[in-house]
């Protein structure tokens, strides 16, 4: 039989086929310009202590760290707290560009580099330790009440007799719309405040990360072991402790134990504003062409080999995040294997996302020496244990039909066609993030952005270490603004703040034309 | 196989509540059997309990269509195919549209009037276009005994019984849950109609009349 010529394919499958395999090439580029070396002498040897340090934790070792958990557990209350306040605040002005913007750019600082930068100014307190985590987060809060408060409806504040007072109007007519979502959503966000408060002990603060750090830098793995084994019990039983009616106790009581003081002497944060952080030749009144040799010397030798680093890190990560969450999802999806696979699945992707990143990154270093490896491996197994979870849930969207394929099969033609598009936009969403992590993996010696960071901040170079910072700012919101021109393209909504907390509604895809 | 489908005073359920009870019933093969009734009086309901007394003998049309919306509708027919090619076979085809496949999903797609749409993902068409593409996976499908849950409600009445003569000629038997009155009257030998949870009606279409079915509804 002789066909006509074909008219071309048309599918929404092909166009998301064709934005993968973009990305795909720029993760596999990615890998081939990347550092991957291992440069220590017996990695095996080193997996095996750790393993063993593993299974044998220490729990002698945890009776130091009680102080360190009760600052982790204050911190991140005040900081959470701080941050929903100060967001919701910025959210009500979200129809404002310079709002989105101020936001855009305080939640690209990393809060570890917010900690970094507290520490010169509040000194090592607990104030820093709550700012770190209040400032950035505020910025996260603000985008997502704000995108709430865009997508409530707007019918019931319309219904109201005119003459109500704007006041009014929004305590009876918007915030009862997007109060469950907000509370929601900032329950998940204080796990994530938990586990930034015990990375912040990584610079010196006294968190958990402190006491994680100094176990495994000196070899004492069952000690670390006990230590991480203590943060993911904390973590993993928050929705039994953490209950509404409880929240003024804790914030009381974390005020208590520590109060947000600042303990540097005062006018540091004027000398830090009006001498530390102006650029050098500034300072030394070197003039305008001493300026821009600065800025030139800075931008060749540190900003932009940190920048290439970082960029080749977070897209060899992406690429792996992908491949890993296409092969994880399945393990918590309802629609494959069977319950004992699933729960083992859970307890898996569990373990992933609860560890820090940043830990794992670590972890991974202490194995590998400082190349680009750990660093890949860390974010693309947590971010994927992320996606996969999500992805997971993607997969109950849909009536089962009764006569459905099964197995790879159904993997190939049911499922992944379905929950693609909602895959692909939590990993754009997650590109910025997967940014952010990587700019302060340099901290632990990988060359990111982060790296020349840190080692400004430790030879007291404040305005160097400010030029850095601002550049991995002007990094996340270039990378924020290419990956919502490419969901925008590709059609792709997903309110993220919606589906991290687990709510209804959270992966509605908008369909085009008529669906079935 | 002496009968195709038979019910001795059983009763079905919708999760836990029942449905249809009491319900005696044989279907021999060979039969086309039209099923009428009010929605909601438990159609699908008998439908699916109908496919479990013979899963891998059955053509499944089912009403909401339960396609792949992103996928285009030659990937869709061709997954009624699914169970009779290997793993390696099926991913080739779904990366790599087999020329064998194409042929036969072509000339399939040719007499459902939906050829110019191949090539097009699902939610790109209209439902009357989905809902050919369904009836295509079912007759891809290759399968001796066709069940169908309203699978011409959304095309014209013209095309409506044509497409059904064409599902029908294909297969040995068939059950289909209709709507339309006249098209079972000509198009099938027997109907069933379903009323207040039992089996109302059970005859040979020569000795009916539209009348005798508004009965069913009334």
């Amino acid at each position: 039989m002789r066909f006509m010529p074909e008219a071309a394919w048309n599918t929404t499958a092909g166009r998301f086929r064709r934005a993968s395999l973009w990305l795909g090439l720029v993760g596999v580029l990615a890998f081939l310009l990347a550092d991957l070396e291992i440069t220590t002498l017996s990695p095996g040897t080193e997996l095996a202590r750790i393993g063993t340090g593993f299974l044998t934790p220490d729990f002698a070792a945890t009776e130091f760290v009680w102080q360190a958990l009760a600052n982790t557990l204050a911190f991140a209350f005040q900081g959470v707290a701080l941050g929903v306040v100060a967001g919701f605040i910025l959210a009500l002005g979200w129809r404002f560009r310079g709002v989105r913007a101020f936001s855009a750019v305080i939640r690209a600082v990393h809060e570890l580099f917010w900690g970094l930068i507290f520490l010169q100014i509040t000194g090592l307190s607990p104030l820093t330790g709550v700012l770190a985590i209040a400032i950035p987060y505020a910025g996260i809060f603000a985008k997502v009440f704000g995108e709430f408060l865009e997508e409530a409806d707007a019918r019931p504040a319309t219904a109201l007799p005119s003459g109500s007072t704007w006041l009014a109007t929004f305590f009876y007519a918007r915030l009862p719309l997007i109060l469950l979502p907000v509370r929601t959503y900032s329950a998940y966000r204080l796990e994530c405040g938990l586990r930034a408060s015990a990375i912040l002990g990584f610079i010196g603060l006294p968190t958990l990360g402190f006491h994680l750090e100094t176990a495994f830098r000196q070899g004492d793995y069952s000690a670390g072991a006990a230590i991480l084994y203590l943060f993911f019990l904390l973590i993993g039983t928050l929705r039994w402790w953490l209950h509404r009616h409880l929240l003024p106790l804790y914030l009381g009581a974390a005020l208590w134990w520590a109060p947000p003081l600042s303990s540097a002497p005062a006018g540091t944060l004027w000398r830090f504003l009006s001498e530390d952080i102006v650029p050098a030749p500034l300072r030394q009144d070197g003039g305008f062409e001493a300026l821009m040799q600065w800025c030139l010397r800075l931008a060749s030798e540190q900003a932009l080999p940190g920048l290439w680093h970082t960029l080749v890190l977070s897209s060899a990560a992406l690429l792996l995040t992908a491949l890993l969450s296409l092969v994880l999802f399945p393990l918590v999806s309802p629609r494959f294997g069977s319950p004992l696979s699933r729960g083992l699945g859970h307890i898996l992707l569990v373990i992933l996302r609860t560890t820090p990143e940043f830990l794992l990154a670590f972890i991974l270093l202490l194995l590998f020496g400082p190349s680009m490896l750990p660093g890949i491996i860390a974010l693309a197994l947590h971010t994927s244990a992320i996606v996969a979870w999500l992805g997971g849930r993607f997969t109950l969207q849909w009536p089962a039909r009764c006569d459905g394929a099964t197995g790879l099969r159904g993997y190939c033609y049911e499922v992944l066609p379905r929950i693609y598009p909602n895959l692909l936009a939590l990993l754009l969403y997650r590109w910025e993030i997967i940014m952010r992590e990587t700019a302060i993996l340099g901290i632990l010696g990988i060359t990111t952005l982060g790296y020349f960071v840190d080692a400004a901040f430790a030879e007291f170079r404040f305005d160097r270490a400010l030029f850095l910072i601002l550049v991995s700012v002007l990094l996340n919101l270039g990378v924020d603004a290419f990956s919502r021109r490419l969901r925008q393209h590709l059609r792709l909504s997903l309110n993220e703040g919606r589906t991290l907390a687990g709510l209804p509604g959270a992966d509605t895809i908008t369909p085009r034309g008529a669906a079935p | 196989m002496d009968v195709l489908f038979s019910f001795r005073g059983d009763h079905l359920y919708q999760g836990a509540r029942p449905v249809l009870t009491d319900l005696t019933l044989t279907v021999q093969p060979g039969e086309k059997v039209a099923l009428l009734g009010r929605s909601g009086v438990g159609k699908s309901t008998l439908l699916g309990a109908l496919r479990r007394q013979h899963a891998t003998q059955v053509a499944w049309c089912p009403q909401d269509g339960a396609l792949v919306p992103m996928l285009s509708a030659f990937h869709n027919i061709y997954m009624g195919a699914l169970p009779r090619h290997g793993v390696g076979y099926s991913l080739l085809n779904l990366v790599w549209p087999q020329p064998r496949e194409r042929q036969a999903i072509h000339a399939l797609a040719q007499q459902l009037g939906i050829e110019d749409c191949l090539r097009v993902s699902i939610d790109r068409l209209s439902g009357g276009q989905a809902q050919r593409v369904a009836l295509g996976r079912a007759l891809y499908t290759r399968r001796p005994v066709l069940l169908g849950d309203e699978p011409v409600s959304s095309v014209d009445e013209y095309q409506a019984q044509r497409l059904l003569a064409l599902a029908l000629s294909q297969h040995d038997s068939a059950v289909v849950a209709l709507h339309d009155r006249s098209l079972a009257l000509t198009c099938f030998d027997r109907v069933l109609g379903l009323r207040d949870g039992a089996l109302v009606l059970d005859a040979p279409t020569s000795g009916l009349t539209l009348a005798d079915l508004d009965a069913l509804y009334a």
